[in-house]
């Protein structure tokens, strides 16, 4: 026989992660509402692209491939990668994101439960500098552009990068509203004067705050059922709630209220579902806080000072690398030496 | 209502304790044969103070505390020594142990027992009374009562009466309170009045009421009791380990017991129900501890509590449950902290050994109720097992730690502060062995200071050496006469170990070279 203890919850990394994916399900049935179908697209192709790396890095590594590809974590990564590619982008654009997100982040570094950085970030990194343009051609939502793409244009665009006559990528696609803020105010535009813009809704950009909405809706489900802890969630958009309203306070002609940070780019998916992954965030419960305050700090430094549409994935490998660190100097005190007697 | 107070962590696992709270205890019939440990308790073996072919009575002495910690240990019924050698008993190294065999003689036939009066015996009396008892700790690490009871000058507050009885299946103490409450309440006033507590707090789990029932009426009935009017039942919440000591002192306190101190430094002392009820058999009736309660359950046609004499081979008593077809092994204890018991030469202690007075609980296995650990995966850093540790420990890091052999780190980290209660591993959903690790780590880590230990002895006796052969030298030039005896000193300090020494230290290398295998075994195959 084995040894104590002999019983053990039914619990497994494969349904962790199985219920991370499913709590995603909201936002992406709203993103295809207003966006259309074309991220179901991408989805696939990098959930495929996840798995066959994964086998071939396993295989390559002489590692059982068969428990690994079953504990769902390289589909998870696969589908938040997919998430931060615009739909529109060509297909190898997923492959070899993914890939390298699969390859280099998490497999070199030893597999799961091995990687200091999140994959999917380390891949949306990789692609944002390597093909910056192909990042930044979002659809716009549905009713909003010159010209709409049917889903058998879109997918004849994403594989072979043909449009149809008389169309120019400029006419079916547009740049995020974080992005479109900021270009404009370059501008010296006022940022009421922006928001008058039909791109913009209620909280933050048309379409994408539903998206936004859905994903706190699947954030919300994890919280719930405990498959995450409330302090990365709260701290993280506590902290940016916090930082933006005071910039806003200061200065509201040049500084978007706080809520339209929160429910732009991918503040709502970072705080629940990026920011979370386990492997590559602090172990105590003290450290989450510090890492997620610090992560919004980025997260609005890099929106509104930086070069970069979001600030989300950059400001996550930034808190990544700190996180031994974090959590060195936030070991809680152990039982019977606490020093206090209650 | 008084106020309770919270642990960290703690974990709910199914109880599986009705199936064996349907039938009263049972006195379990004189078996074959009884084998019974001399080293049944924490400390030093006791010494056989009676030889092959005597005959015995019931009660009669057979084995001499040996040392500060030790304590006696008695013929468990009439009959004769059969032999006296080493049997293998219910130790995790599978390691055989000195243990005489009695063959019963039928009549159980008793010695004149001395019952006393507590009330007209010092202190100091009543100790050496428990010890030649044979009365340890029946919760599970059988600790000898009467040093526990030595406090020196600490003032004692709190006396705690453990029945929180918090591992599932086991039911032998829920058993005891319900049928026997009268004399555990007893014998909790002989223990208060012996470290002289102001109070006496009996902590039982909430999922006990009849036991919490049965305790209640007990302290009203009592007269000793009543007058004291310090004796006080405490539902507390069913939680795991909420029985462990320290878990425990705080659910009923709030106090924390220090790292690597002992509850009488803050003034509380913790005994379990069932020690209670055999101090005041041991005094009240003058009968020694020969017999316990034991939870024969899990997969068996009745599960149920008997009253087992010690030294009753397991396989006999299981028999009287009837293990089911598919019963593929045996656990001794509850299936948190348990040991697994093996078939017939299979490595390891098997379902023969003797029950000792540790034993509180033996589970019949099979692969439905237990089924064999899923493959391990890497950890994910998901701190589930951080959630539920009760001694506010990061297991995930220990177990980083331990598999990478920086144990200077893990003890750094608290490794000896945790109680391998198995919640961690309970809730991992990477199923990794973790506490297996930590018995790994903390073995290996008294193994290397005890090697130390070793080395620095013997460059003691080696410097030692030296210097008596200068000394010798010297000596020799000035007092030709007394170089006989200097060299024969001489001889005698260079010889390394004396034979027991040796024989120590062989039986010690041995058992930390199988508790080394079996450990590095999960370590090498986590997913085997
Ligand atoms: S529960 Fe298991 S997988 Fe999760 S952190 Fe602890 S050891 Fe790692
Ligand atoms: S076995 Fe040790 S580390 Fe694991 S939960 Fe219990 S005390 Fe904590």
């Amino acid at each position: 026989m084995f040894f104590s203890p002999f019983i053990s919850k039914p619990d497994s990394v494969a349904q962790i992660m199985l219920k991370v994916i499913l709590a995603l399900i909201p936002g992406i049935a709203l993103y295809v509402w207003y966006f259309g179908p074309a991220i179901l697209v991408s989805i696939t192709l990098a959930s495929i692209t996840a798995l066959a790396t994964e086998a071939a890095m396993l295989k390559l590594r002489n590692r059982p491939i068969g428990p690994f590809l079953k504990d769902n974590s390289a589909l998870l990564t696969a589908w938040l990668l997919a998430l931060s590619i615009p739909p529109l982008a060509p297909w190898w654009l997923v492959v070899v994101g993914t890939a390298f997100a699969i390859a280099i982040a998490k497999q070199l570094y030893g597999g799961l439960g091995n990687n200091p950085f999140n994959p999917a970030m380390v891949g949306y990194a990789v692609l944002i500098i390597s093909f910056p343009v192909h990042m930044t051609h979002w659809l716009a939502p549905q009713g909003l552009v010159l010209a709409e793409l049917s889903f058998a244009q879109q997918l004849q665009y994403i594989f072979s990068g043909v449009l149809p006559p008389s169309l120019t990528l400029d006419a079916i696609s547009m740049a995020t509203p974080l992005d479109t803020l900021k270009t404009h105010l370059h501008l010296e535009e006022s940022v009421q004067q922006i928001l008058n813009m039909p791109i913009y809704g209620h909280l933050g950009g048309q379409g994408s705050e539903m998206v936004a909405l859905g994903f706190l809706i699947g954030g919300l489900y994890l919280l719930a059922s405990r498959i995450i802890s409330w302090h990365i969630p709260v701290a993280y958009l506590g902290s940016l709630f916090i930082i933006a309203a005071i910039f806003h306070l200061v200065d509201p002609t040049h500084y978007v209220a706080p809520l339209f940070h929160l429910f732009s780019g991918a503040a709502i998916l970072g705080a629940f579902f990026i920011l979370t992954d386990p492997v590559s965030s602090p172990t105590t419960n003290k450290g989450r806080l510090i890492f997620a305050a610090g992560a919004a700090f980025l997260t609005y430094m890099i929106r509104v000072f930086g070069g970069f549409p979001d600030g989300v994935a950059f400001a996550t490998l930034l808190m990544n690398i700190s996180v031994p660190l974090i959590v060195l100097y936030t070991q809680p005190k152990v039982f019977g030496k606490k020093g206090k007697q209650s | 209502m008084r106020k309770l107070f919270h642990f960290h962590g703690g974990i709910h696992p199914p109880s599986n304790k009705t199936q064996s709270t349907q039938t009263a205890i049972t006195s379990a019939p004189l078996p074959t044969k009884l084998t019974i440990p001399f080293h049944q308790h924490a400390g030093e073996t006791a010494k056989p103070v009676v030889k092959v072919g005597d005959h015995v009575l019931k009660g009669q002495l057979i084995g001499m505390p040996d040392g500060f910690v030790s304590s006696a240990v008695h013929a468990s019924t009439s009959g004769t020594i059969a032999a006296i050698d080493m049997q293998l008993i219910a130790h995790p190294s599978g390691l055989p142990n000195l243990c005489a065999t009695l063959i019963p003689d039928g009549k159980d036939e008793w010695v004149t027992l001395n019952p006393v009066d507590y009330r007209s015996h010092s202190v100091a009396e009543l100790q050496q009374l428990l010890r030649m008892a044979g009365v340890v700790g029946l919760g599970g690490a059988a600790f000898p009562s009467d040093v526990k009871l030595r406090i020196g000058k600490q003032k004692i507050k709190t006396l705690i009466l453990n029945g929180a009885e918090c591992e599932p299946y086991i039911t032998c103490d829920d058993m005891l309170m319900r049928e026997r409450a009268a004399e555990i309440v007893q014998g909790a006033e002989i223990l208060r009045f012996m470290l002289d507590a102001d109070e006496v707090l009996y902590g039982v789990e909430d999922n006990k009421p009849e036991a919490i029932a049965a305790l209640q009426q007990a302290i009203t009935a009592s007269k000793s009791a009543q007058q004291n009017k310090s004796h006080e039942v405490i539902a507390i919440p069913t939680i795991y380990p909420g029985g462990s000591a320290k878990q425990l002192i705080r659910v009923l306190t709030g106090l924390e017991v220090p790292s690597g101190k002992l509850p009488t430094d803050i003034g509380v002392q913790c005994f379990n129900v069932a020690t209670a009820y055999t101090v005041h058999r041991a005094l009240a009736h003058g009968e020694p501890l020969l017999s316990r309660v034991v939870t024969i359950t899990g997969n068996v046609r009745k599960a149920q509590n008997y009253e087992v004499l010690i030294g009753v081979p397991i396989n006999e008593l299981v028999a009287l449950s009837v293990a089911l077809s598919d019963t593929n092994g045996y656990i001794m204890g509850g299936p948190m902290m348990g040991v697994p018991l093996h078939a017939m030469n299979a490595p390891g202690p098997a379902v023969q050994v003797p029950v000792v007075k540790a034993t509180n609980c033996v589970i019949a296995a099979s692969a439905k109720l237990f089924p064999p650990p899923q493959p391990a995966l890497p950890c994910i850093r998901c701190t589930r097992c951080v959630e539920v540790c009760p001694a506010d420990l990061q297991p995930q890091d220990l177990y980083w730690f331990a598999q990478s052999k920086e144990f200077g780190r893990a003890q750094a980290f608290s490794l000896f502060d945790c109680i391998e209660c198995g919640a961690c591993s309970y809730v991992c959903p990477s199923h990794i062995p973790l506490v297996q690790y930590y018995r790994f780590a903390k073995s290996e880590i008294r193994a290397r200071e005890y090697d130390k230990l070793l080395a620095d002895q013997a460059r003691e006796r080696h410097d030692y050496r030296e210097h008596r052969i200068e000394r010798e030298k010297r000596e020799k030039a000035e007092k030709l006469a007394a170089k006989e005896k200097a060299a024969q000193a001489a001889k005698l300090a260079a010889q390394p170990l004396t034979p027991q020494q040796q024989t120590e230290q062989a039986e010690l290398a041995a058992r930390r070279e199988h508790i080394r295998e079996v450990a590095q075994s999960a370590v090498e195959h986590p997913e085997g």
